[in-house]
């Protein structure tokens, strides 16, 4: 955020407009005035001046402009190692690109986009989170699905709670872990259980779908509800097993490009890339469904 | 206020470093949604978790207390090879990640750890249950208590207890009468920060205990979960953290200086007059 | 009660041994590091000797040689200390401080205030009962540290420097109550006044590198000195030489008739005040004592060392001897360091008298070395 504001001109049309929701005014004034605090920040960040340079031109940028310059894609965490991929694949077609990858949890992403971070793409592992960044007007254009997940019961590889399906892991004195319905994975598992009818009585509700995956990698829990493509990135270390009614919980992948991109070609082409035929295979390969 | 000791520029940058400091607690002060402030930090999950904090915190600073002192009285009191490495070893939870000592403390008391494996075929379960999480927070609280209380027990050194050994007291009588009323001040201090650093206790419980209301979902990873949905509840509920925070601080300031005693139990020392006839 | 001593502690170099008859107060005097801290504490319990056996009475407090290794707890040794510093417990009431003792030593709470009440009593300060030891003054501290070091009936008193750390002011009135309280008690009184050898022991002391360098009754040591630290504790010129035909021939060639007894040869020595000393310019008028050409007076020329002011006299150091003479005096006859003067005293205010040349068994203590 401040180092938006270092940079004027360039990114700040569409600043005014967040500025005006209700409650949140009095912080935003604040924080601009301690120069002291300003400096600290430029030395942590080692001033990011620079970014905003190269592109200088890009907020002209349409149809046919040169693919080149550097993006920065903030991506869900459970699209970490598809998304390396990704990157690297779209930078090898694109010579002089550089694709900058952030993962984290979709609404810490959300948050940090809100406020400032300088995001050019955005994949979200729900809908709900985008529609948090739509409503701020921060889209480029309209966010596309690009994949969807499902949940898979994750145990441990030697079972021992003798796991076949989801009214096993309801079973008292199963050690069952899911995500705190908070989250989207924990909204996924409700929905799921009430499709089939189970009851789950979990030992714990983490608040991301990395917690409940090592509570049963590390043989803590009997069994833990996460998705598919968690089960398939954690090798051999959890055995997965299919839900009836999984299709209940599912849960969808929208990509944008974002509005304030500087890079807007380069964004909207990278979007291309991921919705594209070869951004489909390499998330099938990891276990992401077809929207 | 006197600054005429200092070269400016130090003055300067203490107030950079106080600013710093106190700014973003200003800043997430400025963003609470104060007409939901009440409901926010009296809704159910959070009641829960702060009696569940208030609970175990206390719990755990009672676990330091019972392994703190005898802890720092051997490495105050005593000596042996190997004393200046097991200090260091004891007092690795301070700067250890606590996630580092939630991954630790699993592969201790989880159920596949090396003496949760015991416990468990026992019938004994800790995880996913409050004990995990008193277990946690002791772990990273105990080298405050530890280090406030050998600091305490080298300053007041060792002669009142000779002393109290000469006139006729026991080991037990000269602890208990003694070296424990001398550097009780320090006890309090150690155990209010003691209390202070499990109550913020994040990242070991989170590894380690797992996240249940009312049986493990302590404050802050309330807060943590809060702020998926609801960041005005996540931040009602800091305020509501760092308020503790300051009224704990704030006590174990207020017992400090009771702690800086004067070793010859004189209220004005008097330098050692040069009696005549001395030989030296 | 009687104590014998006897201990080593290498890694301190201290090896020190002497008996104390029952009731007597010793002082043990000696420069820094002398050994004088580690005899103490090895007397209380709170070190161990390498070897060395104590007994006070008839209870051993340490036995330790080949073979064996008895060491008795501080606390069941019936041994008190009262050190530099007050030590006064800081959270306790001073009566609680005095109670400490005999509580510890199984009386009933009751029991231990009475016992506290009366020596705070007797040690004049029974009004501060209820204070916090936070709020004495340095005297009034002492004086409770008394108490309680009391309170226990110890067969055994320790005190080391118990004086040091106290105004001048107070020093005298604190002295005086000491002096009352050790009446008939066995003491070991670690000093650097000699002071507090004169008024407070029966015996002397004197360490030097962890050995006894001179012992004996404190009028023996305050007269007769065998040591430059004893001389100048007594105030006294030590004068070393030896015996020969015409009576005492110092090691500066002062030479001093004398008929005692005695083969010549054997190592004498004369002490003498420094006030008893007179100085005079050779060919000059002499000062201080007149002694003229009188007979009985013996003169030695030498060069003046150095001049120091000593409270109201000028200190002459010469000939290895100290004389004071009055500053007018000095300065009439221009004494200045480096110039030669005739150094003399008269034969009845020296006393000579020979160096004991082995351990003494009349003294009670064991003697190494000769101090020079």
């Amino acid at each position: 955020m401040i180092i938006a504001r270092l940079a004027p001109g360039v990114r700040s049309h569409g600043r005014d407009a967040r500025r005006g929701r209700p409650g949140r005014t009095p912080g935003r004034q604040l924080c601009a005035v301690p120069a002291a605090v300003a400096f600290i920040v430029l030395l942590l960040t080692g001033c990011g001046g620079a970014r905003d340079a190269t592109g200088a031109g890009g907020s002209a940028a349409a149809d046919g402009a040169e693919i080149d310059g550097s993006i920065t894609v903030f991506a869900a965490a459970s699209l970490t190692s598809t998304f390396t991929d990704l990157a690297g694949r779209f930078e090898d077609g694109h010579p002089g690109t550089e694709v900058r990858l952030t993962f984290a949890g979709s609404s810490d992403l959300v948050t940090q986009i809100i406020e400032g971070a300088p995001a050019d793409v955005f994949a979200s592992a729900d809908t709900r989170t985008m529609q948090r960044v739509s409503d701020e007007g921060l889209l480029a254009g309209t966010a596309v699905d690009f994949a969807t997940n499902t949940l898979q019961l994750a145990v441990p590889p030697d079972n021992p709670a003798g796991i076949s399906s989801l009214a096993d892991a309801a079973r008292p004195g199963v050690k069952t872990v899911v995500c705190a319905e908070q989250v989207p994975c924990g909204a996924a598992a409700v929905a799921v259980a009430d499709a089939e009818g189970v009851d789950l009585d979990p030992v714990s509700e983490e608040s991301s779908v990395t917690d409940v995956l090592g509570k049963v990698t590390s043989g803590e829990a009997d069994a833990g509800l996460v998705y598919g493509t968690d089960v398939r990135a954690a090798g051999g270390s959890v055995l997965g097993i299919d839900l009836a009614e999984a299709g209940a919980g599912a849960t969808t992948y929208p990509i944008t490009a974002l509005a304030e991109s500087p890079e807007a070609a380069t964004a909207q082409a990278f979007v291309d890339f991921v919705t594209g035929p070869e951004g489909r295979a390499v998330l099938t390969a990891a276990g992401f469904g077809a929207p | 206020m006197n600054t005429a000791a200092l070269p400016r520029w130090v003055v300067a940058a203490a107030v950079v470093g106080a600013v710093f400091v106190v700014l973003p607690l200003a800043a997430m002060t400025l963003r609470i949604d104060w007409p939901r402030f009440i409901p926010l930090v009296t809704s159910e999950g959070a009641r829960a978790a702060l009696l569940l904090s208030l609970r175990t915190s206390v719990s755990a600073t009672i676990l330091c207390v019972l392994f703190g002192v005898p802890l720092a009285l051997v490495l105050a009191r005593t000596s042996f090879p190997g004393r200046r490495f097991v200090r260091s070893l004891v007092l690795l939870p301070l700067v250890l990640p606590p996630v580092v000592g939630g991954i630790a403390l699993l592969y201790t008391f989880g159920r596949r750890g090396l003496i949760g494996s015991g416990l468990a075929s026992l019938g004994i379960d800790v995880a996913f249950s409050t004990t995990a999480v008193v277990l946690a927070q002791a772990f990273v609280a105990l080298p405050f208590l530890v280090l406030s209380l050998e600091g305490a027990l080298r300053t007041v050194g060792t002669r009142y207890e000779a002393v109290g050994a000469t006139l006729g007291a026991g080991r037990w009588t000269v602890l208990r009468r003694i070296t424990l009323p001398l550097v009780l001040p320090a006890l309090v201090s150690g155990a209010v920060l003691s209390f202070a650093r499990a109550l913020g206790e994040f990242g070991a419980t989170l590894t380690f205990a797992g996240s249940l209301q009312g049986s493990t979902r302590t404050l802050p990873l309330e807060i943590y979960l809060q702020r998926e949905t609801d960041p005005d509840a996540a931040v009602a509920l800091s305020l509501v953290l760092v308020v503790v925070a300051v009224v704990v601080v704030g006590v174990a300031h207020r017992v400090r200086p009771l702690g800086s005693l004067d070793p010859r139990g004189t209220a004005s020392p008097k330098a050692p007059a040069a009696a005549p006839g001395r030989v030296d | 009660m009687p104590l014998t001593f006897a201990g080593a502690l290498p890694e301190r170099g201290f090896d020190v041994a002497f008996d104390l008859a029952d009731g007597e107060t010793v002082a043990v005097l000696g420069p820094n590091g002398a050994g004088k801290s580690t005899l103490l504490g090895l007397l209380a319990g709170l070190l161990a000797p390498s070897a060395g056996r104590a007994t006070l009475g008839e209870d051993v407090l340490f036995d330790v040689g080949p073979g064996r290794r008895v060491l008795i707890e501080p606390r069941r040794r019936g041994v008190s200390l009262l050190a530099q510093e007050a030590l006064l417990f800081p959270h306790l009431s001073v009566l609680e401080n005095v109670a400490f003792g005999p509580r510890s030593r199984g009386l009933s709470r009751a029991e231990a205030r009475a016992t506290a009440s009366a020596w705070l009593e007797r040690v004049g300060t029974p009004e501060l009962a209820g204070r916090s030891p936070g709020r004495l003054s340095g005297g009034q501290a002492q004086r409770v540290a008394i108490a309680r070091a009391l309170a226990t009936d110890p067969a055994l008193l320790l005190l080391d420097e118990p004086l040091a750390a106290l105004d001048v002011t107070v020093a005298p009135a604190i002295r005086t109550l000491l002096r009352e309280v050790l009446q008939g008690r066995s003491a070991v009184i670690v000093t650097h006044d000699a002071l507090d050898a004169f008024l407070l022991a029966d015996r002397v002391l004197i360490l030097d590198g962890g050995r006894v360098v001179e012992a004996g009754r404190t009028m023996e040591v305050l007269t007769r000195p065998v040591t430059a630290f004893g001389a100048r504790l007594a105030g006294l010129n030590l004068l070393l030489g030896r015996r020969t035909e015409m009576g005492f021939t110092g090691a500066n060639g002062l030479v001093v008739p004398w008929e005692g007894p005695g083969r010549a040869g054997e190592e004498f020595a004369l002490a003498i005040r420094p006030a008893a000393v007179s100085v005079a310019r050779p060919g000059g008028p002499s000062t201080g004592t007149d002694h003229g050409a009188a007979s009985g007076t013996s003169r030695v020329t030498a060069i003046v060392d150095d001049i120091e002011h000593r409270g109201e006299a000028i200190r002459v150091h010469a000939a290895g001897m100290a004389a004071d003479l009055a500053p007018a005096d000095a300065v009439a006859m221009g004494i200045v360091p480096g110039c030669a003067v005739e150094v003399s005293l008269r034969h009845q205010d020296a006393v000579v008298y020979a160096l004991p040349a082995a351990p003494d068994a009349g003294r009670g203590t064991g003697r190494t070395g000769d101090g020079r």
